[in-house]
C-alpha cells in the first residue's frame, strides 16, 4: 500500500478552488448573455415590426424527429434558437463566447484538480463523496463542452455551469475529505468500472434535468403565446422549442439509462463479490432500483399516448431528484452497506 | 414495454385497440359477460398505460423498504424497532413494512407488471417473427413524401457506355443496399419504373424483445436461487476450524427446497488474520487498509489440506459455495474459575466491535460455575486509555494496551430453561451484581495476563491472551450465473433497442427519352430516428459512388441534395424525375 501524497492533495484542493472561481465567472457571463441577447432580439423585433409587416416566415421542420403524424408546434415568436440547435449566423453573442471560453479554462483547471487528486491518492479519484461529486461535475462540464462542438447548447449554459458550481460547493463545503487510501471494502477494480459509469450516467442525467426544466418553462411559454398572451419570459427566445428540447433530452436519457443499467448490473456483480449476494435491497440498491424504474417509466412514457411532452419531462425531473436524494440523503442519513461517504 | 410510435400500424394495433376498447365499454357495461370481462381486464392489463402505471407504482412501493428496517437485512434491528415503537410498530408490521420486498402488495405489483409484460411481449414476438419473414413493404407511389428524399441521374453518355438500364440500376441498388445490411426486394424489373424496397434494423425490435424477456429470466433466476440456495454465517477465531455442516454454522438460512445433503463436508481453518491500519496519514490515522485471512482448507475429511488467502472483495470458492470475509474483531482468551476453584469457562470470547477503534462489547457466560452461575458484561479495548473523568476508552484499533473492563454478576443466567438465548446479550434480571463502576467493589479492569478475584470468593477471571477472529458469510446460489447471463442479455437488448434504427429505403429507377437514367430514393424510419438524414446521405453517396464515381467531368453529375426535409421541399423536387417517365 503506497502512502498518499498530502502535498499534492493540497495542490489539488487549490486547483479545485480556482476552477470554482472560473466557473462562477463563466456563469455570470452566461447569464449576461441571456439578458443581453434577449434585449437585442427585443430591439430587432421592435424594428422589424415597425419596418416591415411581412417578415419572411421561417418555417422550421423537424427532419424525421416525429415521423409524419404529430406536427411540431409552431415556434413561439421569432425564436433565435434553431430547432436543430445548430450554430446559426445570428448576431454575435460576445458574452456567450466569453462564457464558453471561461468554461473551457475552468474545465481544464478542474481536470487538473481531479487528476492531481487521483495521483496524490494513487488510485481512481472517486472513492468518497467529495471525489464522486468533483469528478461527476467534471464529467458534466466535459459532456457539455463536447456537445457544444456539435450543437449550439449555449442556452443551457447558465443552467449547467450553475449545477457544476453547486456540485463543487457541495463537495468542498459539505463533503470535504482529505485525500486518503481506500478502505478494504472499496479495494476492487469494480470501483473503477461501477462508479465511473455511475458518474457518467449521473452527469448525463444532470444535463437532461436542465433541459427538462427548460422544456417545461418553454412549453408553458409556447402555450401562453399560442393563446395570445404576452411573452413574459423573453430570455427563453434563446432556447429552442420545447419539442426539440424533449427530443434531445430523450436521446441523452436513452444513453444515460443504458449507463445506469450497466451501473446496476456492475454494482450487483461487485456486491456478490464483496458481500456474497448480488442483490439484497440495501438502501443504496433500493434507490438505484427506484431511479432505474423511474427512467424506465420515462422511456415508456415517450411511447404512451398522453404521456409525452410535459409528463415525460416531469418524470425526467423526478428521476434526477431521486438521484440527488440517493447521493445526499441516502448516503449520509440512511444506514446501509454503502456507507463510504467519508464525511 | 417500450412500444413503437403510435403511427406505426402493425405493432401498435393491439395496443390501440386495447386502449380504445378499454374505454368504450363504459357506455355499454352490462353487455360484457364473464369472458368479456376477462378479456377487458386482460386488455387493460397489457395496455401501455397500465404497464407504465405499474412501473411507476413499483418505484414508489420500493421506497418504504429503505425507510423502515427490513427483516431480510437485519432482523435484530426490526425487533428493537418493535420494542421502541409499541404503538405504531405492530401496525407497520401488519402492513408488512418490515418485509417490503416479500410483501403481498409489493409482490402483486411486480407480478402484475410481469404478466402485463408477457402479455405484451408475446404478440409482439409473433408479429416480429412474421415481419422478419415478410417482404419489405410496397414501394410508395410518391417517394417524395418520405421524410428523407433525394434524386440523382446517370447521364446518357454513361448509361450507353456501361449499358445501364433502369432494371440494371435497380438490381445494382439492391445489391448495394444488401451489402449495407438491408433486406431487399426488387419489384417490376421488367416494367418502366423498377423499384427496390429495402428494410434494415430488425434487431431493434429483437433487442427490445430480448430485453424484456431477459427481465423475466432475471426474475426466474432470483426465484430459483431462493428455492435451492442457502446461506449461513460463521465466526472463526484464529486457530479454529469450521466444518461445513448444519451444526457448524452460527446462523443458517436455507432456501425453500434445501436439504442437508446439499452441504459438502469441507473444512476451513483460520491460521492467522492480519490487519493493516493507516499509520502514515494524520487525517485518516488508524483507518483500515488491508484485511488478510490465511486459511487452511480441505475439500473433505480425506482431502489434501490447501493454503488459501481470503480477503475482502476476494471470496474463495469451495465445495460449491463461496466464502466471503464480511467482518472481524478481537477474541480475548479468558479463564473463569468458579467459587469451588474449578475452571468454568476457558477459551476465546468473541467481542463485537462498535466503532472504528474496535471498542468491543464483551459478554461472558459461565453456566457451569458453582455454587452460582457467573456472568460478565463490559468492553474490550485494544489500546486502553483513561480520560479525565476516569472513563476508559480505546485510542487505537491495534492491540497496544489490550484491556477488559467488565461488570460481573452471579445468580441464574436463565439458560437452563432450554430457551435459545442470544450469546451476545446478558439478561441481568435474575442476577446479583458483584462488580460495576458504580458499586463499592468497582469494575473489573484486566490487562493482558492479569487475574481478578471476584468478591465474596465467588471465583476469578483471568485474561490469558488475545486472538483475532473473522466473520464469514457462506453462500450457495445455483441460479447466480443465470441471473448474470440474463442481466447481460438485457443490457445488450436494451442497447440494441435504443440505438439501432429501423429504416426503410425505396429506390425507383426510370429512363428519360434522351437516355439518362433517373433514380429517386426515399427513406422512412420506424419510430424516432434522428440519424435518418445521415443514413439518407450515406445511401446517396453509396449509389452515386457506384454509378458516377469514375466520371471525369464532375459538372455532369447532377446530384440533387439528399436528406432535404420532405415536408419543405418534397413537392418541388420530385417533379422532374416523375413527369418524364409517366
Amino acid at each position: 500500500m503506497k502512502s498518499v501524497n498530502t502535498e499534492l492533495g493540497a495542490t489539488s484542493e487549490l486547483f479545485m478552488l480556482l476552477a470554482s472561481i472560473a466557473y462562477v465567472v463563466a456563469l455570470i457571463f452566461f447569464v449576461l448573455d441571456l439578458v443581453k441577447s434577449s434585449r437585442t432580439i427585443g430591439a430587432v423585433e421592435a424594428r422589424l415590426a415597425a419596418g416591415q409587416a411581412q417578415a419572411p416566415a421561417r418555417a422550421t421542420v423537424l427532419a424525421g424527429a416525429r415521423g409524419g403524424g404529430a406536427s411540431a408546434p409552431a415556434s413561439a415568436g421569432p425564436a433565435m434558437a434553431d430547432t436543430s440547435m445548430q450554430y446559426s449566423a445570428g448576431p454575435r453573442r460576445s458574452s456567450a463566447r466569453i462564457a464558453v471560453a471561461l468554461t473551457v479554462v475552468a474545465t481544464v483547471i478542474h481536470a487538473a484538480a481531479v487528476l492531481t487528486r487521483g495521483i496524490a491518492a494513487d488510485r481512481v479519484p472517486w472513492g468518497n463523496m467529495y471525489e464522486f461529486c468533483t469528478t461527476g461535475a467534471l464529467v458534466v462540464s466535459l459532456i457539455f463542452l463536447i456537445t457544444l462542438t456539435r450543437k449550439d447548447l449555449r442556452f443551457v449554459g447558465s443552467f449547467v455551469v450553475g449545477l457544476v458550481v453547486i456540485m463543487l460547493c457541495a463537495a468542498t463545503v459539505g463533503f470535504a475529505t482529505p485525500v486518503a487510501n481506500l478502505i478494504p471494502a472499496l479495494q476492487s477494480y469494480w470501483l473503477i468500472v461501477h462508479v465511473s459509469i455511475a458518474v457518467a450516467s449521473s452527469a448525463l442525467f444532470t444535463l437532461t434535468f436542465a433541459m427538462s426544466v427548460l422544456q417545461l418553462v418553454q412549453s408553458s411559454r409556447e402555450a401562453r403565446i399560442a393563446a395570445g398572451g404576452p411573452d413574459k419570459a423573453g430570455f427563453m427566445r434563446l432556447v429552442p422549442p420545447a419539442l426539440s428540447l424533449e427530443n434531445l433530452s430523450y436521446r441523452l436519457n436513452a444513453i444515460a439509462f443504458v449507463g445506469w443499467t450497466f451501473t446496476l448490473i456492475a454494482g450487483a456483480i461487485w456486491a456478490e463479490e464483496a458481500w456474497g449476494r448480488y442483490w439484497g435491497w440495501d438502501t443504496k440498491e433500493v434507490w438505484t432500483f427506484v431511479i432505474w424504474t423511474v427512467y424506465a417509466g420515462y422511456l415508456h412514457a415517450r411511447a404512451t399516448k398522453g404521456w409525452t411532452g410535459t409528463r415525460a419531462a416531469w418524470l425526467s425531473i423526478v428521476g434526477y431528484l431521486c438521484i440527488v436524494f440517493n447521493f445526499t440523503i441516502v448516503n449520509i442519513y440512511f444506514s446501509g452497506l454503502h456507507s463510504y461517504s467519508g464525511v | 414495454m417500450q412500444k413503437s410510435e403510435p403511427h406505426e400500424k402493425q405493432v401498435t394495433l393491439n395496443k390501440d385497440t386495447a386502449r380504445t376498447e378499454g374505454i368504450k365499454p363504459d357506455a355499454a357495461l352490462p353487455a360484457l359477460g364473464f369472458t368479456g370481462t376477462l378479456r377487458w381486464a386482460w386488455k387493460q392489463l397489457t395496455s401501455m398505460r397500465i404497464a407504465l402505471f405499474l412501473l411507476l407504482l413499483l418505484a414508489v412501493a420500493a421506497v418504504p423498504g429503505s425507510l423502515f428496517p427490513q427483516r431480510s437485512a437485519n432482523p435484530a434491528v426490526v425487533t428493537t424497532y418493535l420494542q421502541d415503537h409499541p404503538d405504531s410498530g405492530p401496525i407497520l408490521d401488519w402492513f408488512q413494512l418490515f418485509d417490503v420486498y416479500s410483501s403481498v402488495w409489493f409482490s402483486s405489483i411486480y407480478l402484475l407488471l410481469f404478466i402485463s409484460l408477457i402479455g405484451c411481449v408475446t404478440p409482439r414476438a409473433i408479429a416480429h417473427a412474421r415481419a422478419v419473414r415478410a417482404k419489405p413493404p410496397a414501394t410508395p407511389r410518391r417517394l417524395s413524401r418520405m421524410p428523407v428524399y433525394g434524386t440523382l441521374e446517370i447521364p446518357a453518355a454513361r448509361t450507353s457506355g456501361a449499358a445501364i438500364t433502369p432494371a440494371s440500376a435497380a438490381t445494382d441498388a439492391a445489391a448495394l443496399l444488401k451489402k449495407r445490411g438491408y433486406r431487399v426486394d426488387v419489384r417490376d424489373v421488367d416494367g418502366d419504373r423498377p423499384s427496390v424496397a429495402a428494410e434494415r434494423g430488425f434487431s431493434k425490435e429483437l433487442g427490445n424483445l430480448v430485453f424484456h424477456s431477459s427481465l423475466i429470466g432475471v426474475l426466474v433466476s432470483v426465484a430459483v436461487g431462493g428455492l435451492f440456495g442457502y446461506n449461513g454465517q460463521k465466526v472463526i477465531v484464529e486457530g479454529d476450524t469450521f466444518v461445513n455442516t448444519l451444526v457448524g454454522y452460527d446462523a443458517f438460512t436455507p432456501g425453500t427446497n434445501f436439504s442437508d445433503d446439499q452441504l459438502e463436508p469441507y473444512s476451513i481453518r483460520l491460521d492467522a488474520f492480519d490487519v493493516q491500519f493507516d499509520r502514515a496519514q494524520e487525517s485518516h490515522y488508524g483507518q483500515p487498509l488491508d484485511f488478510t485471512a490465511s486459511l487452511t482448507t480441505q475439500d473433505g475429511p480425506d482431502a489434501e489440506p490447501k493454503k488459501q488467502i481470503l480477503k475482502v472483495n476476494a471470496p474463495i470458492d469451495i465445495g460449491g459455495t463461496s466464502v466471503y470475509l464480511v467482518g472481524n474483531g478481537y477474541a480475548p482468551v479468558i479463564t473463569v474459575r468458579d467459587g469451588e476453584g474449578n475452571i468454568a469457562v476457558q477459551g476465546p470470547v468473541v467481542t463485537i466491535p462498535s466503532d472504528g477503534l474496535y471498542t468491543s462489547l464483551a459478554v461472558i457466560k459461565a453456566p457451569d460455575a458453582r455454587p452460582e452461575q457467573l456472568g460478565f458484561v463490559g468492553f474490550f479495548l485494544p489500546t486502553a486509555f483513561v480520560d479525565e473523568q476516569g472513563v476508559s476508552f480505546s485510542r487505537d484499533p491495534d492491540p497496544f494496551n489490550p484491556q477488559l473492563n467488565l461488570n460481573s454478576y452471579a445468580g441464574d443466567l436463565g439458560l437452563d430453561g432450554g430457551e435459545p438465548k442470544n450469546v451476545y446479550v446478558l439478561d441481568t434480571e435474575n442476577l446479583t451484581e458483584l462488580n460495576s463502576r458504580n458499586s463499592d467493589n468497582g469494575g473489573i479492569v484486566l490487562g493482558l495476563g492479569e487475574t481478578y478475584d471476584l468478591p465474596e470468593g465467588k471465583g476469578s477471571i483471568t485474561f490469558d491472551g488475545l486472538k483475532r477472529y473473522i466473520a464469514v458469510d457462506i453462500h450457495h446460489d445455483p441460479a447466480q450465473l443465470g441471473a448474470l447471463v440474463f442481466s447481460v442479455l438485457a443490457l445488450a437488448g436494451l442497447s440494441a433497442s435504443l440505438f439501432i434504427g429501423r429504416r426503410r429505403v425505396w429506390v425507383r429507377t426510370g429512363e428519360h427519352p434522351d437516355g439518362r437514367v433517373l433514380i429517386e430514393y426515399g427513406l422512412l424510419a420506424r419510430g424516432e430516428d434522428p440519424r435518418l438524414p445521415a443514413e439518407g446521405a450515406a445511401v446517396e453517396k453509396l449509389l452515386a459512388g457506384h454509378w458516377l464515381a469514375h466520371q471525369d467531368k464532375a459538372g455532369e453529375n447532377q446530384l440533387q441534395p439528399a436528406g432535404a426535409p420532405a415536408a419543405g421541399t418534397g413537392a418541388g423536387t420530385d417533379g422532374d424525375n416523375g413527369k418524364d417517365n409517366e
